[in-house]
């Protein structure tokens, strides 16, 4: 996409002519000028709906008829498409402009690309839903998407297997056509076994074909993405759009909870007590993980590191806490140095490519990288047995009517508000005034109901007087050594480090 | 000397050794340059050593055969791991501009690790492996295996030893190597049924009706049932191992069986039990899988999708020796499965050892070879060729031979094809 080339062009082009059809692949850039402010009103439009279609998918059943009304609603709110049997250019043509915005400004980080296309294909897929049979066909025939269906007679020989594969496909019944692709054009039915799999070919029945249309879309967008990533240099060569773009991509991540504000505004010994009162669920879990097994896998240690980060510890304190604790377990002190310091200082941004890496949002643990045996990160209300969890719950004293209640959230994947009424429940609030999206912003509203976030703050303001307040407190009493101690961890590190650059890593 | 003497303090003695005089490179490098059909295929792989001290060295890259083995005779790394195909060399990655430096092709590799299923074997832990619960490799082998080649269609599936506790899979179809982390995620899920971490006790839920894949993996998992898990691993003979297989099966059934259970002691009249209760307790409405998801749960192979899913992450390569344990990572012979041994797999000192031992006549050759001084280089190559013969490592190599004949078949096709375009321009 030749951005900056484009805007001088002057195309006139009909509206009305340009935008026939009510969905598209995106596969032509628009060519017409446009101002900036309408840029910037297209752009932040399409970022709110892309939010909701997130939050959405989150909250509720996704494609259930709640997810379907919200997103409808979304849709005629901000003036977006959002019946598509009726003509409307206008809003077509915002569609087609502010998603070739949101290109430019989501193409630059794997994370980025990653969450527009997620949120783009979930959007698409909502789209092509309600098109009608007749402009599902028009739509396949004008994109050129021509699938193989099979005979009656293979259909006939494979009916067991075809019928048996189709689990959660309601109403498949072989009267339908099934077709046949290349395993690789149906990755997300591949992936959950909702189709029949034969010598690399996918058998798709016809009610599932907006998966191998998803599927096409979804392979355009990323390799469109990063097409777009390569030019992008020349669009951030103009200065009225690159404040612009990158504001966008940082804006709808919402805050990032990096933690730089908060360096050294937590000692080591806080953290048993803090983890009690004011970590979610997921980071008390991680953390009582840790104390008992000496150890954490790598899932948890980014999970759980990073949220430590993100509440104030510095790369010193966080070698110090890790290394203490697992050298109770079966590591000891030079194995940790070899294997484990380069994990955590990377986590920093210290190591590789150099990224300040942040804090896993609620989004991100609930959806990414689930835990498997041997694991402890995840989300509590999503990744445990309603049992355990259940347990869980009544052994950290939440009342048997608040356990029913967040047992009933869980059960409507309701993850985010399950924990939301958890924390109510442990804080005696009737109504927390914050909609819960993020492991570390549970932390930060705990903190200022708990009215510990300044006492906190207050201890760091100087490194003098958080001495003296935590020599006050009596149990710091260890506080000295460990300084010194991370001192001396201090200059490892740089060792380490050298070493590191000597071996190429 | 047998196998398992080996002393992890000798392998620095042995390493040279072993690469100097038995590491099979030429069949090494007929693998990774997969005929030649894609030009600068071995030389844009990406090798990763560990030496001494657990030094890692990665992005390392080589042009020739030659080359790598004059590097790992230099450098006789502990551990050798193999990477992805990037669009440059990957020694030369500082030199090109971020961002262009890209993973572009790998085997699609599965790693199964048997610390994974410590949960569910009772007779060791963690690093530790037994000829016991070596079965549920074999059982993890069998159902991907199948899984593969029937469902996804591949042919070139690679069984390796890893050395001490799991086994890796590389399937090296030209299709396989080309798939996008997309779909090598895709793949690795359609894969895995054992879900969830400390928290879940229960880790399958099967639904109705049962995919095919997952019938034809339980109908595998049957055939070994009885012996490992009731017999062997006696899940339903001790107090506590019955209480873990009972809590997976739903609450009413629980209570009756335990009941039943206080009057059948015997594990397989009690596997009866639980199977009789799944189906007397499935209505036509609700059909109920309790019995086939403990089976599964404890015996259903357990991939590390982390290793599948990205193109660029490193495996453990083939004849690569495990530092702990001394033993070389051998291809696994699927025709002997059942007859695999971990602890029969050689070891670096066994093989060093047995290469010193020259029977008679070889040392008449030589001497005679010597005499000739003809060729010297000659000589050297050829006695290294042999070298390996005279040890154990011969009939895994004689395997690895053999997947590389089925392989090269596969682009003979595809380098006819090439050589009649050249020849119509």
């Amino acid at each position: 996409m030749q951005f900056a080339s484009r805007k001088k062009k002057l195309v006139s082009n009909p509206k009305t002519e340009l935008y026939t059809e009510p969905l598209q692949f995106y596969g032509q850039p628009p060519l017409e000028n446009i101002s900036l402010s309408e840029f910037e009103a297209f752009a932040v439009d399409r970022l709110r709906l892309l939010k909701t279609v997130e939050n959405s998918g989150v909250s509720m059943v996704k494609r259930g008829d709640d997810y379907k009304k919200k997103l409808e609603s979304e849709l005629k709110a901000l003036d977006f498409p959002y019946r598509e049997d009726v003509e409307e250019p206008e809003k077509r043509r915002k569609d087609h402009i502010s998603h070739f915005i949101l290109r430019l400004a989501y193409c630059q980080t794997e994370d980025l690309r990653r969450w527009f296309i997620q949120q783009e294909v979930d959007l698409f897929r909502h789209r092509f839903k309600g098109l009608s049979p007749k402009q599902k066909l028009e739509f396949l025939h004008k994109n050129n998407l021509q699938y193989n269906t099979i005979s009656g007679e293979e259909k006939e020989q494979l009916k067991n297997e075809l019928l048996n594969s189709s689990h959660g496909v309601s109403g498949v019944s072989l009267e339908h056509d099934f077709y046949k692709v290349p395993f690789q054009d149906a990755l997300d039915l591949v992936r959950t076994r909702k189709v029949y799999l034969k010598e690399g070919y996918a058998y798709i029945p016809q009610s599932e074909i907006v998966a191998i249309v998803l599927n096409d879309f979804r392979t355009r967008l990323s390799k469109a993405l990063a097409l777009t990533a390569r030019s992008l240099p020349a669009v951030h060569s103009d200065e009225r759009l690159q404040p612009l773009l990158n504001h966008l991509s940082h804006s709808y991540f919402g805050q990032d909870y990096s933690g730089q504000k908060n360096v050294g505004k937590i000692s080591l010994e806080q953290i048993d007590s803090l983890a009690g009162k004011s970590f979610p669920l997921c980071m008390r879990q991680l953390h009582k993980a840790l104390r008992e097994n000496h150890h954490l896998r790598y899932g948890g240690r980014m999970q759980y590191g990073l949220f430590l980060k993100g509440i104030g510890l510095s790369l010193e304190q966080a070698l110090q806490f890790w290394k203490m604790e697992f050298i109770q377990g079966k590591v000891d002190a030079d194995k940790f140095d070899k294997a484990f310091a380069y994990n955590i200082r990377h986590m920093f941004g210290k190591e590789g490519k150099r990224a300040d890496y942040t804090p896993y949002s609620c989004m991100k643990v609930i959806l990414s990288n689930p835990p498997s045996q041997g694991d402890y990160h995840g989300c509590p209300f999503r990744h445990s047995d309603p049992e355990l969890l259940k347990q869980k719950l009544q052994f950290y004293k939440v009342s048997p009517s608040g356990v029913n209640q967040i047992l009933e959230l869980v059960k409507g994947m309701h993850y985010q508000l399950a924990c939301q009424k958890y924390f109510e429940l442990t804080h005696n609030v009737e109504d927390s005034a914050f909609s819960l999206s993020h492991p570390n912003q549970y932390f930060i509203e705990s903190q200022k109901l708990l009215g510990g976030g300044k006492d906190v703050k207050r201890e760091t303001e100087t490194p003098q007087r958080s001495q003296e307040n935590s020599a006050a407190k009596g149990p710091a009493a260890a506080r000295e050594p460990a300084a010194v101690e991370s001192q001396h961890l201090a200059e490892m590190t740089a060792n380490l480090e050298t070493d590191f650059l000597k071996t190429d890593f | 000397m047998s196998s398992s003497d080996y002393d992890p303090a000798c392998l620095p003695d042995l390493l040279p050794l072993y690469y100097r005089r038995l590491f099979p490179f030429a069949q090494y490098y007929r693998w990774l340059s997969y005929g030649g059909v894609q030009k600068s295929y071995f030389q844009n792989r990406e090798f990763s050593f560990t030496l001494k001290d657990d030094i890692y060295v990665r992005y390392q890259s080589f042009s020739t055969q030659n080359e790598l083995e004059k590097e790992m005779q230099k450098m006789n790394p502990y551990k050798i791991d193999i990477g992805a195909v990037y669009s440059h060399r990957p020694n030369q990655h500082n030199t090109v501009k971020s961002g262009s430096f890209q993973a572009l092709e790998k085997e699609l590799v599965f790693d199964i690790d048997m610390t994974d299923y410590d949960d569910v074997r009772s007779c060791c832990s963690a690093a530790d492996i037994c000829s016991k619960c070596w079965t549920l490799m074999t059982i993890a082998i069998r159902i991907l295996n199948r899984a593969l080649r029937d469902d996804f269609g591949f042919q070139h599936l690679l069984w390796v030893y890893s050395g001490r506790r799991g086994v890796h899979c590389w399937v090296c179809d030209e299709a396989a190597r080309k798939l996008s982390a997309a779909a090598r995620s895709a793949v690795a899920e359609y894969l895995s049924l054992v879900k969830g971490g400390e928290e879940n006790v229960k880790k399958i839920v099967l639904t109705d009706p049962i995919h095919p894949f997952i019938g034809e993996s339980l109908s595998v998992v049957e055939d070994y049932f009885t012996r490992y898990a009731l017999q062997e691993q006696d899940i339903l003979g001790r107090r506590e191992s019955v209480d873990k297989v009972l809590a997976l099966v739903p609450e009413d059934v629980r209570r009756e069986l335990q009941q039943f259970f206080q009057n059948e002691r015997n594990p397989e009249k009690r596997w009866k039990l639980i199977k009789d209760q799944a189906r007397a307790k499935q209505t036509t409405a609700k059909k109920r899988h309790f019995d086939k998801e403990i089976m599964l749960q404890y015996c259903y192979p357990r991939l590390d999708i982390n290793v599948s899913k990205g193109v660029n992450h490193l495996l453990k390569s083939p004849f690569s020796v495990h530092p702990k344990t001394g033993r070389i990572s051998v291809p696994i012979d699927l025709k002997d499965l059942d007859k695999f041994d971990p602890f029969a797999v050689p070891t670096i000192s066994l093989i060093c050892e047995e290469l010193d031992r020259l029977k008679p006549e070889e040392e008449q050759t030589k001497s005679e070879d010597s005499k000739e001084k003809e060729n010297e280089k000659d000589t050297a190559e050829k006695r290294k060729n042999r070298d390996y013969k005279r040890t154990s490592l011969a009939k895994y190599v004689k395997h690895f031979d053999q997947f590389l004949d089925g392989l090269a078949r596969s682009w003979k096709g595809e380098l006819l094809r090439k050589s009649d375009l050249q020849k119509e321009f």
